[in-house]
């Protein structure tokens, strides 16, 4: 497998945390910050790129630059929701291939659990237009839901089957939110909070955050730690344009086909993936949309453990995901590269570790497919050690 | 039918808007037309996100539609945290663009996908109103 970039990833780190009142939102960055240029085996001395997004506090990139000490030759604070992550590591990549930076950190953090709530801002021009009927995060995802099923046919429980999954892999993650094991039976009776999307069909509200490093491969030559390489990229985004808007897909139909092809590998060539789960629609839409199987089909998909790990048809987010194991700052993104990057590292937890792991796919939705929303797909290959 | 009072919050109303919030007290839902590539747009905006075009028509729309989609939300937040279970919903206008908003007045059989509906526009407290759709007769 060749790598298209001349970067790799070398750093990752997940804050243990999901409940840190005692914790400022800065100190988290720079928790995590810290984390994932010491796994790397480099210093916050050495980073010369910075990403991060809406989730940062103050400034953001300025303010955290500023907190860390940071002597930066680029900067990007792209802001796509939970996607950004995801795509901060494209970005990154192009970055440094460009010889604008050598060593480039990614970082996200926050306490929506024990700091105050994100709202709206009233300023946003589709405002009086959406959230002013009462817009919630469920609702937006509940309505593509509810659409997916009547044109599909697609069930509760076949979304129930994607909880199901995930909470099998969270048992084995000591740091999970949600470490118990649920049988679909059980999420179709837990509370309905917006019609279909019952209280486990939701993503769990975590404090916490996980930082990435980058670095040219002539940097990786001289780091101990074992690096992953990145194969393909694709990003976009999909909105509601002059009303036109279908809530049956996502924007993974346009960034995916464009990192598979940069990767230059087919579908049966993933062995494990990070698929971004705010809610189990996300992930069954997204499956479709990266052409795992066909459109409408992913309900009977994901059954018979298709995404359970080792041995399922896609082993998928096998730290426990969004919806068992974290979700700090109501977007996750940065984990579902950190998972990715332990499975092809071999350093899953050994239950879910997927045997032989080379090559995962790791998806990141942003936003919400119930209005507009960024899409980024990453392919990354295992490197020798 | 629902106990739900829904709450009527003022919208924010910004030049390129104020011509629809007028329109919405007297009890009229205007719509855009793009007089280049005659696109029927929603929201209402200085330019077609079609073709860029700035050359946009008002026009009175039927107020009809269907429901494209519907969610009952049982918690709301913000304006909405006391209003009980509340249905929010896409309709699709006769005119095309599909419309965020409430469904008002429904028993449970009329939230069905494809259900028609009809304008039914509930006053803030600014005078202007907001266009949420109830089965239709
Ligand atoms: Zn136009």
């Amino acid at each position: 497998m060749t790598a298209k970039y001349s970067a790799v990833l070398v750093g990752a780190y997940e804050h243990p945390g999901r409940h840190l009142p005692d914790t400022s939102h800065a100190q988290i960055h720079a928790e995590v910050a810290l984390g994932a240029v010491a796994d790397a085996g480099l210093t916050l001395a050495d980073v010369d790129g910075y990403f991060c997004s809406g989730d940062a506090p103050g400034f953001g990139g300025l303010t955290m630059a500023n907190y860390m000490g940071l002597k930066l030759s680029y900067l990007d604070t792209t802001e796509m929701g939970g996607s950004s992550y995801v795509a901060h590591v494209g970005h990154a990549a192009a970055a440094i291939a460009a010889g604008k930076c050598k060593v480039a950190l990614i970082t996200l953090g926050g306490k929506p659990r024990t700091g105050p709530a994100w709202s709206r801002p009233k300023n946003a021009p589709e405002y009086p237009f959406e959230d002013i009927y009462g817009l919630t995060t469920p609702g937006g995802y509940a309505l593509a839901a509810q659409r997916h099923m009547a044109e599909f046919g697609t069930t509760s429980e076949q979304l129930a089957a994607i909880k199901v999954a995930a909470s099998k892999h969270a048992k084995h993650n000591p740091n999970a939110f949600l470490p118990k094991e649920v049988t679909v039976e059980e999420v179709l009776e837990s509370p309905m909070v917006s019609d279909p999307l019952h209280r486990l069909d939701c993503c769990v509200v975590t404090d916490g955050g996980g930082a990435l490093v980058l670095v040219h491969k002539d940097v990786a030559k001289d780091l101990k730690r074992q690096s992953v390489s990145i194969l393909g990229h694709g990003e976009t985004i999909k909105h509601t344009g002059s009303g036109n808007l279908d809530l049956t897909f996502t924007g993974a139909r346009w960034s995916g086909p464009r990192a598979f092809e940069e990767a230059g590998i087919k579908h049966a060539d993933i062995n494990y993936a990070s698929i971004y789960d705010s809610f189990t629609i996300t992930v069954l839409e997204t499956i479709e949309d990266l052409g795992f199987c066909e459109k409408g089909k992913g309900g009977e998909w994901v059954l018979d453990g298709a995404l359970e790990a080792p041995f399922g048809k896609l082993p998928f987010n096998t730290d426990g995901g969004g919806l068992c194991n974290n979700h700090p700052t109501n977007r996750g993104g940065i984990t579902k590269v950190i998972e990715a990057m332990r499975q092809l590292r071999g350093e899953a937890n050994a239950p879910v570790q997927v045997p032989d792991c080379e090559i995962a796919l790791v998806h990141g939705t942003g936003g919400s497919i119930g209005n507009r929303m960024g899409s980024a797909t990453l392919i990354l290959g295992r490197e020798s050690a | 039918m629902t106990e739900t009072t829904l709450p009527n919050p003022v919208p924010p109303i910004t030049p390129d808007t104020t011509e629809f919030w007028e329109a919405t007290k007297r009890g009229e839902l205007l719509l855009q037309r793009c007089t280049s590539c005659q696109s029927v747009i929603w929201y209402p905006r200085m330019m077609c996100p079609e073709c860029s075009g700035t050359s946009l028509e008002w026009f009175t729309g039927s107020g009809k539609g269907e429901i494209y989609s519907w969610t009952k939300t049982r918690k709301g937040l913000g304006d909405y945290a006391k209003a009980g279970p509340f249905i929010l919903a896409y309709v699709q206008l006769e005119e095309g663009p599909k419309v965020m908003t409430n469904i008002v007045d429904w028993t449970d059989e009329d939230l069905v996908i494809g259900k028609p509906v009809e304008v039914a526009f509930t006053p803030t407290e600014d005078g202007t109103a907001l266009p949420r759709f109830r089965p239709a007769k």
